[in-house]
């Protein structure tokens, strides 16, 4: 059949898919709404977190990062798994006995301020506006490449598919079509590297094959790599560390807290009956994201030797341009990759030497999304991968637009400006929240304001400044007060956003840097991706500086850190 | 109101602090240990095709990372059920 008409029918198979469950899942009272009831079984939860959590990011893009990053790019893999342990050990246990709707709800009651609660609303919006802008670009490039509608188009498809299961089900409808979501992101991911692997090195399983020799010859692969991308004047793919080893370590903690103290993450273990339930629905959570996160290094790495050898088949023999093949020429139309004949030859030379290089652009996301064409896999894959591409977008946007939309009607309506309101109105409004949010979400998407680059790298910056310290020393201290976390809050997100801004520009808006006559990464040579980490170590300074010098929390507040660490009596969700 | 008095509450709290204490040490070492400090020096074994370091930094740290998420859940169980605190 067509590729075209394919890709029709498997991701219109999957968007009917994801409508039934709306249907059947919808909400029916505020918990519903906020927490899927409170019942959703710890596996379950945990494959929802997993597609919650792998966004078009990781999906479409963190293969590709680690194919021209190397060893550097284990900051992502280390980093977007091993916060899961800190979620499981020091947060979401506490957090879900508590057990209310919100992360600002926490931090408001835990330090007795509507000041607290506001400022943690507005970190919250912040972070999950910024990361929402990434998925809904994804969503809108997923279907120009693959289904050949307009960018605009796309998006406005995948709006109403999310306006239908967000609106109607909040988090159950979420909950449920995310599980659906991981199926059909999990096996797009993992076949056509089941297939790579077992081509390139006659291993079914791609991350044996990333360590066995290639096939035919006893040769390991990682070495041939090592091997091919030198000769060429590249780093050494297996040891190529990121600018230093103290970035390195940056970025890695700054991701891993960054995970921790995302709202969206946080939320899905609200949904679990019980606090045993939270700790195991981590580790369920991790298991589903670890499948796809130890298959990414081996797509990266064989994608790359894949397309070094189709460029370059024998050291000093090149492809000729005339007689390259289909897949480079349908990417070459996307303007993902780009050649440009420098000497004049015909012929395709590809280096690390700008001035000989043929090869003016492959952008990362070829990876993964050329990957099945370059192997010469059926086109049904290649549709299940557009498939993918869109679950795994539409199913972070849900989590991200629940977060911002229950923050608006339940911390700030219901919380603050009407106290009063009747559950039933208060539903009614989370789902005008909801619309909104999926409305203005659509609308940065379409016009995405000069930071759409570089925002979700950003969110994750600034949860492990602000959110993540707060929530940490709500659980572990009874000393901390509203004075000291306000204080630590806002110094944490201030000074990691004013390091941004001084690398890229205020609001990322070009020709607003202002680094003056400092160095870019001058602080202890780390980049501002991985400056979340310092935020919160001024966070965590400034918080129990202050907290020293003004008044105890109330007993009541030192009671309420008591309840949290002791499981028994739970209750629900949303119970007070 | 919490079913334990205030001297079982300290004594449930410290043994959870240890082994949370016990397995982010294992976590820090995993990852940042062997996946960036210790890169160059444990890249001198070679396990297969693999060197060890970027085994630990690409591979092994993640599948440590699984491990001590459920025997955290497995060991706190046990100590809820320990001092009758696990919920119905």
């Amino acid at each position: 059949m067509e590729l075209q008409t394919l890709s029709y029918l498997v991701v219109g198979a999957t968007f009917a898919l994801y409508l039934g469950i709306a249907f059947w899942a919808r909400a029916g009272s505020t918990k519903d709404f906020y927490v899927a009831g409170g019942g959703v079984h710890p596996v379950a939860n945990g494959m929802a977190t997993a597609a919650d959590w792998m966004s078009a990011a990781s999906f479409i893009s963190m293969a590709g990062m680690i194919s021209f990053m190397g060893y550097g790019g284990s900051v992502f893999l280390m980093g977007w798994t091993g916060g899961y342990v800190i979620l499981a050990m020091l947060l979401a246990p506490y957090l879900r006995k508590y057990g209310k709707f919100t992360v600002p709800e926490f931090i408001g009651d835990r330090f007795y301020s509507r000041t607290a609660r506001v400022v943690a609303v507005i970190c919250l919006i912040l972070c999950s506006v910024t990361y929402v802008i990434g998925q809904m670009k994804g969503v809108g490039v997923a279907f120009s490449r693959f289904l050949e509608v307009e960018y605009a188009t796309g998006l406005l498809i995948g709006m109403i598919i999310v306006f239908f299961y967000a609106v109607l089900g909040g988090m159950k409808g979420i909950t449920y079509t995310q599980i659906a979501q991981y199926c059909v992101l999990i096996l797009a991911y993992t076949i056509p590297a089941i297939f790579i692997s077992l081509q390139l090195t006659g291993n079914p399983i791609p991350q044996l094959g990333l360590g066995s020799t290639i096939s035919g010859t006893d040769t390991y692969m990682l070495d041939r790599l090592d091997m091919v991308v030198t000769d060429l004047g590249f780093n050494r793919y297996s040891t190529d560390v990121r600018l230093s080893t103290l970035n390195m370590f940056a970025y890695t903690m700054s991701l891993m807290i960054g995970t921790a103290g995302l709202p969206h993450v946080i939320i899905r273990f609200f949904t679990v009956p019980k606090v045993k339930d939270a700790r195991s629905s981590a580790g369920w959570a991790l298991v589903f994201i670890a499948i796809l996160y130890t298959t990414a290094p081996a797509v990266g790495a064989m994608a790359r030797l894949n397309l070094m050898q189709t460029i370059e088949p024998t050291p000093g023999e090149y492809l000729v341009y005339d007689e390259r093949p289909q897949w480079f020429k349908n990417w070459e139309k996307t303007g993902l990759l780009a050649y440009e004949d420098k000497n004049g030859d015909g012929l395709v030379q590809y280096s690390a030497d700008p001035a000989t290089n043929d090869m003016v652009k492959i952008d990362n996301d070829i990876m993964v999304l050329a990957n099945p064409e370059i192997a010469q896999l059926p086109n049904w894959v290649i549709a299940l991968v557009a498939a993918g591409g869109l679950a795994a977008a539409l199913s972070t946007a849900a989590g991200l637009l629940l977060a911002i939309s229950s923050a608006i009607s339940h911390d700030l309506l219901k919380g603050m400006i009407a106290p009063d309101i009747s559950e039933r109105q208060e539903l009614n409004a989370s789902r005008v929240a909801m619309a909104l949010a999926i409305v203005g979400a659509g609308y940065l998407g379409l016009n995405p304001p000069g930071f759409a680059a570089g925002t979700v790298a950003l969110a994750f910056g600034l949860a492990a400044s602000s959110i993540f310290p707060a929530l940490m020393m709500g659980i572990f201290s009874s000393r901390v007060n509203k004075e000291g976390a306000i204080a630590g809050m806002v110094a944490g997100i201030g000074i990691t956003l004013f390091y941004v801004f001084q690398h890229k520009g205020i609001m990322f808006i070009p020709g607003t840097e202002f680094l003056g006559s400092m160095q870019p990464n001058w602080f202890m040579g780390i980049e501002p991706n991985a400056f979340g980490v310092v935020g919160a170590i001024v966070n965590f300074a400034v918080a129990y500086g202050v907290s020293m010098v003004t008044a105890e929390p109330p007993q009541s507040v030192r009671d309420l850190v008591e309840h949290i660490r002791i499981p028994a009596g739970a209750g629900d969700a949303g119970g007070h | 109101m919490s079913p334990l008095t205030e001297q079982q509450a300290k004594e449930y709290w410290r043994r959870n602090v240890s082994l949370m204490v016990k397995l982010m040490v294992i976590w820090f070492v995993v990852s940042f240990g062997c996946g960036i400090l210790l890169f160059d020096l444990l890249n001198q074994v070679q396990i297969g095709g693999y060197k060890l370091g970027f085994w630990f930094a690409q591979q092994g740290s993640i599948y440590v990372f699984v491990v001590l998420i459920f025997y955290y859940a497995k060991k706190m169980a046990a100590l809820d059920r320990e001092f009758g605190v696990e919920e119905d």
